[in-house]
This record gives structure tokens, C-alpha cells and sequence, in this order.
């Protein structure tokens, strides 16, 4: 498709810019000396609106969202985005509400809907995860984790201890080293054993130290490690702190708490367990919550509660680790995730656990007669197959399964991911999807097994069904055109 | 309501298929001490019964107020068509583009959006989004940290406190040495820079609305191979000097004035520009075009190499999620603006703001702090406390404008003051006189 800029005709215009009757001398008064501007005007496009409309709504129709059709990206819990939330940020009482109006005097009673929806969003992830106290100011996962990181460092700081060391499992999420390593520690990778981290070397690379562990449980090839309680009591002998990643709280709600499973810190992907929409790549949010021991080190502002149950802001936290983001998170998805909390209640968020378990192990054994399960044993909300023997027998990749999945008519499996399953295809159906859909994926799966045998050229042409082919991504990378070159 | 397809008898066959009784046998890897033992959390409620809800604490809130609040977040009119974009289920219901062939939409949009950015600074590469202008400001101060080896900081003392307060918090555990001085003249830099120094922070125009020429400054840190890094308004970019043209090598900013509510702080849209060298040290997501074997051509995630999915603890920055969809509002809402409508509006924003200084300033007692040139924002000076002014002029209807003795003990007097195209002749009329009245 062409892009806007390529629609672009000089003269033509989409704009509306609002008519004031304001003298010319202004315009004049305000116009800056010529060294302060720029020499020429940014070549944007020169475009109506219809050209506009017409033209993001074709980019759409290339795009393929939960709204389309299944979607089991594994780890990034695709499941459908209620419509009411999106309704319920749009309301004009918040989207128009400026975030300084609370630092004004007495500004906290200006915003008191916006600080209230703040507040109860912190209690219910309280009571959903166990902890103390949430701070809603993270903006996404990765930023949680940071936060999170960054509360490990102020308690260690603030008892004295010099630690310099963050344990990862081998399974974990890209992010958590990445994390730990920006935040300034050493990472020092713990190895797994069936799939879990292993209890045993674990413990053996504990020290003086080590400060933290990043753990997901379930973990990221969908599996609980059960030794939890003897980690944790491990990790707190040593004084290191347990830090839950909480990209997998959508297996266990209703039934665990990180803080009962002994995790100290632990951030929410709102936009995973909590429905709020990915947006193609964010906005998400990453509110972080502690148990009590850490309360003082969370960002401020904090909002609390006065006794006559007006609530406002509260910087008065000296043990603070400061500010992490400008004002009180991504505002609008947290709205969203409180909306959806509210509608579930615990009844629904218990079945969401439930359901999201059950779809993912009704996937497993209807499965694994074609395919080769990477743990064969019960999973939680997800499950991760290999599609090693296929490359093996037949010279068909996890990706050349993924991209026959797209003519299939679905989203393929995380497959770059998890790095201790090879050639893994992690699947997640969430709770969201029929059991004709379910039933329908384990369908095309079985076709796509059977292809291999009979005609992997097939499955290596995929996608022929898109508007493009699989892309040269070596020499995209190589020589990168990363803007549209102007016209000459 | 829990948007939930399952009937009682899907899910009897999915257990069927497993061999199990209830659903609880699943949970068995959780051992039962560790089970929860409270799960007291409210009743499921219906969705109209939750609109109901946040309709009530959505009128709770003050946003009807006549709104002079800037301080880098700015209340501008959004064209009704942003809205019709971002509300595509295929865009806002979709994840980071992994998989391109179905992804070309969000794809090409991104790629789009690079381009406006590019365009906008005149630099040479924008990644597709980080999550605000304040992280990005961080982001591009850990990558000249990172380029240079080097352990300093100097920050002008009218970047956003609020953004400066942010770095602050995150730079403690790292041993970075913070500076923060007043850099608007650029010999008051030259003392300060040194072989440690591995940045420069700028702001234009700055938190007090001024604008100004770098080019000295990025001279001065080129000079002494630190990074030239500045932090602007992206509707300001319409008409101010470029980054690239003052030789900045990085550029950040709030991307919220294109076209994202004030949504009491998020989300917003950090953007960042680089010049080619830095390319591949910038954090994020990028989009490159790309072909496939037909020929034909194609948007894809580019530069992977960098990022924490890949690199883990090597990776440029720890960022996965970014802002997407607010990325995808801007590209439209600059696609609409387009390139004499962006200027105009820039214009527009300056006269508005000069006419609103005369007003204002032909209160006695009231003044200018600066002398100019501003965008669309300036400070005042009031005979009493600023604080108390605005919150008199709230029982008007009108958010006044920022107290800047908030951030700046000094300055307890001074009142930040923000106009859009959004504020009518008649309304700067209202602000001037109520605080004619008050004072």
C-alpha cells in the first residue's frame, strides 16, 4: 500500500483548526526572530480527511487483533477486550482530566473520581495478590519490573547490605535480565530442571550477595513450580528479596497469592490478566505491589485516605524510591482494568483462572497425538510443544508451522520463546475462546502435522494467504530504510 | 458478565477429554498450605451497572474547568477521525507486530509515525514509541551513559522539574552524577564540562515556555564528545529551529499534544529521534521496510539484535510493551494536521498566548517574568501567592495556570500559564477578569 505521504498533493488539507477572531497584531507580536525557527516546514502529509480515514482503516484491514480471530500468542494472554472499558476511559470526567490539577491547593478534591478509581484498583490487586500496597505509577511490564528492581535496591540500601547480584531463571522473560542488568546488577542465570527452576541449584548459587529473585509462576512454559515455599524460605534466610513476575496471574486466580507463595514484590500486566487492550504493542500498565516490609519504598505521589473519606495524594514517604513515571500511571488502562475487576468479581476472576486452564490443557492432550509436548505433565494457562522432531524428520521449523497457522486463519504460537524449549510453539488460548475455536485450532494443527509429512513445501511457502510474503528480515536489517524517503 | 463463551457443557467435554471430575484437579501443583485461603473481592456486577459506577466518579472530577494548565501537557482539540482510528478493533485488539505478514497495518503505521517523527526534528532515525516523554528523556540520557563510557550528567534547571525528578530517582543506584544548573546561557556551561560529561539536557521550549537556540550548547558537547540531548514539544516542532538543525543528536518529547486526551497522566507517548550513528544504541522498537520474495514490499521489526527478547542482560534498554496505539494517534492526527496545518496551529497557539499576556499583564501588579520569545506558555509574576490565586480562580471555573512554587521554592509567586486553540478570546477574558477581582 501506499503511504500517506505518497497520497500526499500540495495544497490539499484535513485539518480543522478552530476560527478566533484575534487581531493580526498578535500573530505578528508572537512570531519568532528568524534564528529561532526552522528553515523549512516538516513535510507532512497534504491530505483530506477522507484520505486519511480511508486510508488507516485499509492499514487495519491488513491487521490481524483478537477482534479478527484467535489469537493463542503464549505469554501475552490475547484474550478478548470487553468494549464497555473502552467506553468507561472515554468518559469525558476522565479523559479531559488535567494531572496537575491535583498538585494544585487542595487540587486532590478536584480529582476525586479519577483518585477514587486509583485507590480501589489498589485494594482489589491487594486482595487479588496479597500484598500490602500497589503502586498504580508503572507504565508497562518491563517498567514494573524496573520499579520493582529499584524497590530491591532501596531495601538492601536502607539495611546496609551490599548486594550486588539479581538470580533469573533460564526461563524467564527477556525482560527480567535486561531489567536487573539496567538497574545495575549482575545477572546470574539459575537453570531448570523438568521445566521448573531447579530448588537444589538454586539454592547452591545463593549468597550474601545476591539480592533478588525474578521468578513467573506458573513459569513461562506454563508450568507451577511446586517447590515454591522451600525457594522462598531460602531466598529469606539469605535476606534476598523474591520478586513475582506477574505476567502468568491469570492461571492461579482464586486459588494463590504471590504474597501467600512467599513472592515479597510483584508487578501486573493490566493488559494480560486484566483485559485491557494491547494496542498493538501497548499502551499496557505495570502496577507494582509489595507486602508490608516494603510499603515505605513504593514511588510516591501515593494516594490515601483522609478520615472523612475524601482521598489525596501523599508524597510523605522519605524512604521513597521517588518517581518512576511523570503522575499516576497510564491512568486510562488502569480505568479499564478496575472496570473489567468490577464487572468479573471474584466469582468471574476465579472462572477466568479456571477456564484459561482447562482450554490450555484441552489443547494439550487433543495435541499431542501430532505433536511433541515439551513437558508432558499437567500445565497451567499455557502449553509448550516442540516442533524439534518435525525439523528433524521432515526439515519443517517452528516457524514454518507458525506462518501456515496464518492461512489457517489463526495467530500463531509464540515461537522465539521460551529459550529452554527448542523450536518451542507456546501456546495460550486464554479463557475467551469457544470450544469450537479451541476445537478448530487443534483441527488445523493436526492438518499442518499431517502436511509435514506429506508436503513441507507447504508449510516453508507460508503465509500465501497475506498481503506479503515472509519478509527479507536480514537485509532489512542490513541496510535499514527506516522513513519514507522524501521525493526529490 | 465475564466474557466467557463456555456453557456448562463445553466445559464437561473439555474435562471429559482429560479424565477429570472438576476443574480443582488442574490446580494440584499448587500445594495446599499455599492455597488462598481469602478471596474476598466484591460480586460480579452487569456492564451497566459498571458505567453506572465510573459515570458517578467521573463526575467527581473537575474537568469542566476553563483549562490554562500546561507544564507539558497540553489541553489541544482532537479531530473527531483520531477516534474513529484508534477505536479499529484489528489496530487496538492486536499485539507488538512479531508476526508481520499480519501486522502490515500496524506495521506501515509505525513506519509512518518514524517518519513524522523524523520529519518533525530532522533527524535521521525514531524508534516507534516509548511510554512517555519522561522515560524517554531517562532512555536518552542511559544511551549517551552508555555511548560515552562516561559518568556525568548536566541538566538545564528549566527542563521539566517533573521530568528531572524522574531521572533523579532513577540515576540513584546507578552512580551517575547529576547536574543540574542553569544552562540558557551557554558560558554558564563551558565550567561545567568536562571528560566525564556524557550528556547534555535541554528543553525548548523549556518548562517557562521560552524558546530557545542550542546550538552553542550541542557545539560545546560535540566538542567534548558528550551527546547533545533535547526534549521537545512536538507542536512547537511545526515552526522551532530543528533539533537536528541546532546539532542535536538525540531528540525526546511528550508526544500528548498530538492528539491524546489529558487522561489525568496516561497514557501518553514518548517519542525519540537520533541521529544515524546512534541508531543502533537506541532502545525500542523499530520498523524497517523490507521485501519479501515476489518482491513486493513489506514493513517488519528491524534492529532486533538490540533488543531484551534477544540480548537479555546486553540489551539497549529493558522496554518490551511501548505505546503503540497513542503512537498510531499521533500519526493520524499529524496526517491530518498535515504540513500548513500543523504550522498554523503552531501559529495560532502563539498569538492566542500574546494576546492572553497583554491581558493579563495589564493587570496591576501582574507581570512578566521573561522577556521572550515564548510558545505558547509563559510565566507571570503576581503580588501574592500564586498558589492561593489559583485556587480562588478554581471557585471561578477557571484552572489558572501552574503554581511554579511547587517545583521552585524560589518562585512562589510566579504562575505558569498554558493557552491553546482550544481557549476562546472570551475565555482569556474570564481569566483576566477574575484575577483582576482577586487581586
Amino acid at each position: 500500500m501506499k503511504t500517506i505521504y505518497q497520497m500526499s498533493r500540495p495544497g490539499r488539507r484535513g485539518d480543522s483548526i478552530p476560527a478566533h477572531r484575534i487581531d493580526d497584531d498578535y500573530f505578528k507580536q508572537s512570531r519568532l526572530p528568524l534564528e529561532l525557527c526552522r528553515s523549512q516546514a516538516a513535510e507532512l502529509p497534504e491530505v483530506a480527511e477522507i484520505d486519511v480515514v480511508r486510508h488507516f482503516t485499509n492499514l487495519s484491514r491488513l491487521n490481524f487483533g483478537v477482534d479478527v480471530g484467535p489469537y493463542p500468542l503464549g505469554s501475552c494472554t490475547m484474550k478478548y477486550n470487553p468494549k464497555f472499558t473502552e467506553q468507561a476511559a472515554r468518559l469525558p470526567g476522565f479523559a479531559g482530566l488535567h494531572p496537575l490539577l491535583p498538585q494544585l491547593r487542595r487540587g486532590g478534591l478536584l480529582a476525586q473520581g479519577a483518585l477514587r478509581v486509583l485507590y480501589e484498583c489498589d485494594r482489589l490487586l491487594c486482595e487479588i495478590t496479597g500484598m500490602a500496597a500497589f503502586t498504580m505509577q508503572p507504565l508497562a511490564g518491563a517498567h514494573g519490573e524496573l520499579t520493582g528492581i529499584m524497590l530491591i535496591a532501596a531495601y538492601h540500601q536502607d539495611k546496609g547490605n551490599q548486594r550486588s547480584i539479581v538470580l533469573v531463571p533460564d526461563s524467564a522473560h527477556g525482560t527480567n535480565p535486561a531489567t536487573a542488568a539496567i538497574a545495575g546488577y549482575e545477572v546470574v542465570t539459575v537453570p531448570s530442571k523438568d521445566g521448573v527452576m531447579d530448588p537444589a541449584a538454586f539454592k547452591e548459587m545463593l549468597s550474601e550477595q545476591v539480592a533478588g529473585v525474578m521468578m513467573t509462576n506458573p513459569n513461562t512454559v506454563g508450568l507451577f513450580n511446586p517447590y515454591i515455599a522451600e525457594i522462598a524460605e531460602a531466598a529469606h534466610k539469605a535476606d534476598a528479596l523474591l520478586y513475582y513476575d506477574g505476567a502468568n496471574l491469570n492461571a492461579i486466580m482464586g486459588y494463590a497469592k504471590p504474597a501467600d507463595l512467599g513472592f515479597d514484590i510483584v508487578h501486573l500486566n493490566l493488559h494480560k490478566t486484566f483485559a485491557t487492550p494491547h494496542g498493538g504493542g501497548g499502551p499496557g500498565a505495570g502496577p507494582v505491589g509489595v507486602v508490608e516490609k516494603l510499603v515505605e519504598y513504593l514511588p510516591i505521589s501515593r494516594v490515601a485516605e483522609h478520615k472523612d473519606g475524601t482521598l489525596f495524594l501523599d508524597y510523605d514517604h522519605p524512604k521513597s524510591i521517588g518517581y518512576v513515571a511523570p503522575f499516576y500511571g497510564n491512568f486510562g488502562v488502569v480505568l479499564k482494568a478496575y472496570a473489567y475487576i468490577l464487572a468479573l468479581g471474584g466469582e468471574g476472576l476465579k472462572r477466568v483462572s479456571e477456564d484459561a486452564v482447562l482450554a490450555a490443557n484441552y489443547l494439550r492432550v487433543k495435541l499431542m497425538e501430532h505433536w511433541q509436548v515439551a513437558f508432558d505433565q499437567t500445565c497451567m494457562h499455557e502449553v509448550v510443544f516442540t516442533a524439534q522432531d518435525k525439523v528433524e524428520q521432515y526439515g519443517v521449523s517452528a516457524l514454518d508451522v507458525a506462518k501456515a497457522l496464518i492461512d489457517e486463519g489463526f495467530h500463531p504460537p509464540t515461537i522465539y520463546f521460551p529459550l529452554v524449549v527448542p523450536e518451542a510453539l507456546m501456546i495460550e488460548p486464554t479463557e475467551t475462546e469457544s470450544k469450537e475455536n479451541l476445537d478448530a485450532f487443534v483441527a488445523a494443527m493436526t492438518k499442518l502435522a499431517q502436511a509435514c509429512k506429506d508436503d513441507p513445501e507447504l508449510l516453508h511457502q507460508a503465509p500465501v494467504t497475506t498481503p506479503v510474503g515472509r519478509l527479507d528480515e536480514v537485509s532489512a536489517a542490513r541496510k535499514p530504510i527506516l522513513t519514507d524517503p522524501l521525493e526529490p | 458478565m465475564d466474557f466467557v463463551p463456555h456453557t456448562e457443557q463445553d466445559r464437561e467435554e473439555m474435562l471429559a477429554a482429560l479424565g477429570l471430575e472438576s476443574v480443582e484437579e488442574l490446580f494440584r501443583d499448587i500445594p495446599a498450605p499455599l492455597r488462598a485461603e481469602s478471596w474476598d473481592l466484591p460480586q460480579p456486577k452487569s456492564e451497566l451497572e459498571v458505567i453506572g459506577h465510573l459515570e458517578d466518579l467521573a463526575g467527581l472530577n473537575a474537568h469542566q474547568l476553563t483549562c490554562f494548565l500546561g507544564g507539558g501537557f497540553y489541553d489541544h482539540f482532537i479531530p473527531a477521525a483520531v477516534d474513529a482510528i484508534l477505536s479499529r478493533g484489528e489496530f487496538y485488539t492486536a499485539y507488538t507486530p512479531y508476526q508481520a505478514e499480519m501486522s502490515q497495518g500496524t506495521l506501515q503505521s509505525i513506519f509512518e509515525y518514524q517518519t513524522a517523527i523524523c520529519r518533525l526534528t530532522g533527524l535521521d532515525a525514531a524508534n516507534a514509541s516509548l511510554y512517555d516523554g519522561g522515560t524517554a528523556l531517562y532512555e536518552a540520557a542511559m544511551m549517551a551513559v552508555r555511548k560515552t563510557g562516561r559518568k556525568k550528567l548536566i541538566v538545564c534547571n528549566s527542563v521539566s522539574p517533573i521530568y528531572r525528578i524522574i531521572l533523579e530517582s532513577y540515576t540513584v543506584n546507578l552512580h551517575l552524577d547529576l547536574v543540574e544548573e542553569d544552562l540558557c546561557d551557554p558560558a554558564s556551561l563551558e565550567d561545567l564540562m568536562d571528560g566525564d560529561t556524557a550528556g547534555i539536557i535541554v528543553q525548548n521550549p523549556d518548562f517557562f515556555g521560552r524558546v530557545h537556540d542550542y546550538s552553542p550548547h550541542f557545539k560545546m558537547a560535540a566538542e567534548h564528545k558528550a551527546l547533545g540531548i533535547i526534549s521537545c514539544n512536538p507542536i512547537a516542532l511545526a515552526v522551532l529551529k530543528t533539533p537536528a538543525e541546532m546539532g542535536a543528536d538525540i531528540a525526546v518529547g511528550e508526544g500528548q499534544p498530538l492528539g491524546l486526551p489529558l487522561s489525568f497522566g496516561g497514557p501518553y507517548l514518548g517519542f525519540m529521534a537520533v541521529t544515524k550513528k546512534l541508531l543502533r544504541t537506541m532502545p525500542g522498537r523499530i520498523v524497517g521496510r523490507a521485501y519479501d520474495q515476489e518482491g513486493r514490499s513489506g514493513y517488519c521489526l528491524t534492529l532486533q539484535t538490540r533488543e531484551q527478547h534477544i540480548r537479555r542482560e546486553k540489551a539497549t534498554s529493558n522496554i518490551c510493551s511501548n505505546e503503540a496505539l497513542c503512537a498510531l494517534a499521533a500519526t493520524v492526527y499529524l496526517s491530518l494536521m498535515g504540513k500548513q496545518g500543523l504550522v498554523e496551529l503552531a501559529q495560532l497557539n502563539m498569538a492566542l498566548a500574546a494576546y492572553a499576556r497583554e491581558r493579563l499583564t495589564a493587570i496591576e501588579g501582574v507581570e512578566l517574568v521573561d522577556q521572550g520569545p515564548w510558545f505558547n506558555e509563559f510565566r507571570l509574576s503576581l503580588p501574592l501567592d500564586a498558589r492561593v490565586v489559583a485556587s480562588r480562580l478554581i471557585d471561578r471555573g477557571i484552572a489558572a495556570g501552574f503554581p511554579l512554587g511547587r517545583y521552585y521554592p524560589e518562585q512562589g509567586n510566579n504562575l505558569l500559564v498554558a493557552v491553546t486553540e482550544k481557549r476562546s478570546k472570551e475565555q482569556i477574558g474570564y481569566l483576566a477578569e477574575g484575577l483582576e477581582a482577586i487581586l
